[in-house]
């Protein structure tokens, strides 16, 4: 379920540990398209095979400390967000990452207790502009920090693209 | 209350006097970056924006160097797209093969960064022209392609780290070693959302491609930039950049104040760190050249917008000079750039590699990333003088990167397993 409106989501969770770097979720040999659906196909196989087979619209990756370090790679949160998840949630994310997720319109969220009370597989309701995180299989609750209004105002807009373009058709 | 070089290099491309650790800025940019990878993504996002033209013709500089000259169909056309979009916009700074190298050595080299400019390139190595007191940061394409509309782009200001350096380095170890070390010491999220300062005594025995080498690996501490101050290397530097008359304009040079805010300080003493090698699959599996186990390698890659420079090239060359590499082992040079390529050229080291037994490619990243010239197969091991060794980087998942310095990597050819150079 995915309900851009309101902002909430509800899908089953893909767990991933520390470090999950640019070059996992999307390998750079894929990087000569940059076409969603291709990318889709390939996100994170070097490290979990199933992810591209198993994934449906509205499932939710849950990882570790700095998910997304390494490259700039925007393919990174494209592959994810084609790949039909509606949000990532990680103990910490990698600032490129971060800011290209923003970016793009792709939800994030930073939750540590979230990152360790959640298991690959269980049931997750989020809502975004709360930050609250509901783990419906294991019936705990978590909290995050909402994201800045600042980049809430980019997702609001759809992403930095439709920001922009407001702005400069205002000039 | 005092500021860092970071600090007021934001807050005068935002136009404000102050800036603090966690204000979110929108700030003028003085020049932008993206590749072939990540431009054609940034150019379908321009063109989605709606403007006619390009914010300014002279402050994008478009480098494909990724998968070129192009290795297969699909990337030669992603590189097509950039090329179209550059004759189209009339891109002063786009480097076709011929006159290009790989972009993070382009760039300063042909003076389009200056001290105190605020970078933003969509590629994670942007933060090599820190080395130049310059404020520079890796982004997306889609910062790439906003920027490319309004001249601007958003920031969250970072925190930062000080880094003293004091003494000198061995012989045997050069900036590579310096910035592996601290990996090791911090981790590979140690520096996440901050920024690195180098600064003290030490930083004046540092050469400029040192600094380069240093700066470029800021990331992989997960810093959003690198930075160093200004001094008597950086000036001449510049000076001699800005022959190519790409940026004429002038520069200002921002100096940390004496009471800036800094989240954490860590201190070095260069003369006590030797030769770093960092195992798979982490820049911060690092371990000292004295403590390695013998590890039996079929690949060494030496280049890289991390170690692929004048001072890389004749380092390896003078291990290599007179002595073959081991057989079994495959050692890839490429410098960075073209004018690295003529230089080494001249000065008769490619005449050294290709003798030793090495292939010596044209600039590119090629091998850096897995992308041709040097992939791996599964179960191979290799010594890059690169910046990443995760999972699959440079090709089978199954295979292994170590990350060292042009010194240690020749000696590993040399000897067909990982080794110091003072062994061979
Ligand atoms: S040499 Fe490697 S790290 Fe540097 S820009 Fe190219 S691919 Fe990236």
């Amino acid at each position: 379920m995915h309900n851009s409106e309101t902002l909430l989501f509800e899908g089953t969770a893909f767990k991933y540990g520390d470090n999950i770097d640019t070059d996992v979720i999307i390998p750079a040999r894929y990087l000569n398209t940059s076409d969603p659906k291709e990318l889709a196909a390939h996100c994170m196989e070097d490290i979990d095979r199933e992810f591209a087979v198993r994934v449906r619209r509205g499932d939710i990756i849950v990882a570790g400390e700095n998910f997304g370090c390494g490259s700039s790679r925007e393919h990174a949160p494209i592959a994810i967000k084609a790949s039909g998840i509606s949000c990532v949630i990680a103990a910490s994310f990698a600032r490129i990452f971060y800011r290209n997720a923003v970016n793009i319109g792709l939800p994030i969220l930073e939750c540590p207790d979230a990152s360790n009370g959640i298991g690959y597989g269980d049931t997750l309701f989020v809502d975004l502009s709360s930050g609250t995180i509901r783990n419906v299989s294991k019936k705990r609750d978590f909290f995050s920090h909402p994201l800045p209004p600042f980049m809430q105002e980019i997702i609001h807009a759809g992403g930095l693209v439709e920001r922009t373009r407001l702005k400069m058709e205002e000039k | 209350m005092g500021m860092t070089m970071t600090e007021k290099i934001l807050a005068a491309h935002a136009g404000i006097s102050e800036s603090t650790p966690g204000q979110l800025i929108e700030a003028r940019c003085d020049m932008t970056l993206g590749n072939d990878i990540t431009a054609p993504i940034a150019i379908r996002e321009f063109t989605r924006i709606g403007v006619k033209t390009v914010w300014d013709a002279g402050r994008i500089a478009l480098v494909p160097d990724h998968f070129t000259p192009n290795k297969d169909i699909p990337s030669a056309e992603q590189a097509k797209i950039v090329r179209d979009f550059a004759k189209a916009h009339d891109i002063v700074n786009y480097f076709e093969i011929g006159e290009m190298g790989i972009e993070h050595a382009l760039l300063p080299e042909k003076g389009l960064v200056l001290p105190g400019d605020l970078v933003i390139g969509a590629d994670s190595h942007t933060c090599t022209y820190g080395a130049l007191g310059a404020f520079s940061t890796g982004v997306g394409s889609t910062d790439f392609a906003c920027a490319m509309a309004t001249g601007t782009c958003w920031f969250r200001v970072p925190e930062t780290i000080l880094v003293e350096l004091k003494g000198s380095l061995p012989d045997c170890s050069c900036g590579k070693d310096v910035i592996l070390k601290l990996i090791g010491d911090i981790g590979v999220d140690g520096a996440r959302y901050k920024s690195l300062e180098f600064s003290g005594q030490g930083v004046s025995s540092l050469s400029m491609d040192g600094r380069f080498t240093i700066a470029n690996m800021a990331i992989e501490a997960g810093a959003k930039n690198g930075i160093f101050g200004v001094d008597e290397l950086t000036t001449a530097y510049i000076k001699e950049s800005m022959e190519s008359g790409l940026r004429k304009d002038e520069f200002t040079v921002y100096e940390s104040d004496p009471d800036a805010r800094y989240s954490r300080v860590i201190t070095y003493d260069l003369g006590g760190i030797e030769p770093q090698v960092a195992f798979p699959h982490l820049p911060e599996n690092t371990k000292g050249i004295s403590e390695i186990a013998e590890i039996k390698i079929d690949q060494v890659v030496i280049g890289s917008c991390t170690n692929g420079r004048m001072e890389d090239l004749r380092t390896a060359a003078a291990v290599l000079k007179g002595k073959r590499v081991k057989r079994g082992v495959r050692l890839i040079v490429f410098p960075a750039t073209q004018k690295i390529y003529l230089d080494a050229l001249r000065e008769g080291l490619i005449e050294t590699f290709v003798e030793s037994g090495a292939i010596v490619s044209t600039p590119t990243c090629g091998p850096c990333l897995g992308g041709h010239m040097g992939v791996l197969a599964a179960g191979e091991k290799a010594v890059a003088t690169t910046n990443r060794n995760f999972v699959g980087r440079m090709g089978h998942k199954d295979s292994e990167v170590y990350l060292a310095s042009p010194a240690v990597a020749a000696a590993s050819a040399l000897a067909g397993k990982i080794a110091s150079p003072d062994s061979v």
